[in-house]
């Protein structure tokens, strides 16, 4: 997040997604995991990354990546003191992990599609109208040269 | 064996970072990668939460995630279209640059 080559920050970004997706596979929900490796290291970052190279050649240099530094990272640092305080307080904490469940891929399709098939029918539109929205929101410029 | 409270310690370091980042950063899209961070953050929350719950058959915390990745898909893809298109308009990503709009 402080790297001053924002293609070095979304590569760190890309080494944070893929360890959150160990993390998944490490707490047993492997379709989760192999989802977020597909999603976020396949194609979040690919977006990233052409945005930061699409909009980075006029960028001036000389000018700091940051305004104000402080109080962000002030704020930053008291929620994760409150956060980790709260965390050790609790006696949730200290639970330890009820035994590995089976969860197949197939179990979660069944799942998707009887009990959680309202949401899933929701997010196949918001995944459409999400994507129609990208497409001509970057197009709008072009076609208003036309 | 591992605790809960670890995960949801990394969770929040991550969650911190991503707001720092959002908070201090003057670059759109390195505001956007914060809030891809907190996102994750709050993934991993509902993931850490689902393995140690009760009874965790009921796999509810697995969809909510799947969801949310679904939808931070989403809210990236429309995200950075709207970046490169305030960058064609005004040359900058600086959101401290981009001081007017139209209507």
């Amino acid at each position: 997040m402080s790297l001053r080559n924002m293609v070095h920050c979304a590569l760190s970004l890309v080494l944070t997604f893929a360890g959150l997706a160990g993390l998944y596979l490490q707490l047993n929900a492997e379709f989760v995991g192999f989802t977020q490796i597909l999603v976020y290291v396949g194609a979040v970052s690919i977006l990233i990354v052409f945005a930061i190279l699409l909009t980075r050649s006029t960028e001036p240099k000389d000018e700091p990546a940051t305004v104000t530094p402080w109080v962000g990272i002030s704020v930053a640092v008291g929620a994760f003191l409150t956060m980790a305080l709260a965390v050790l307080a609790s006696p949730v904490g200290k639970r330890l992990a009820a035994p590995a469940p089976e969860v197949s891929v197939k179990t979660l399709g069944q799942k998707l599609m009887t009990d959680y098939v309202l949401p899933l029918e929701v997010m196949a539109l918001l995944l459409t109208a999400a994507m129609l929205g990208a497409v001509i929101i970057a197009m709008k410029d072009k076609e208003g040269q036309r | 064996m591992t605790q809960l409270s670890s995960y949801l310690l990394v969770s929040a370091l991550l969650f911190c970072i991503g707001l720092a980042g959002a908070l201090t950063r003057r670059n759109a899209i390195m505001v956007l990668i914060g809030i891809e961070l907190m996102l994750n953050a709050a993934n991993l929350n509902f993931i850490a939460f689902w393995r140690f719950s009760e009874n965790p058959e009921t796999m509810t915390g697995l969809m909510f995630a799947l969801f949310s990745i679904a939808i931070a898909a989403a809210e990236a893809a429309v995200g950075l279209a709207l970046i490169i298109t305030i960058y064609r308009h005004f040359r900058t990503a600086n959101v401290d640059k981009v001081e007017e709009m139209k209507g």
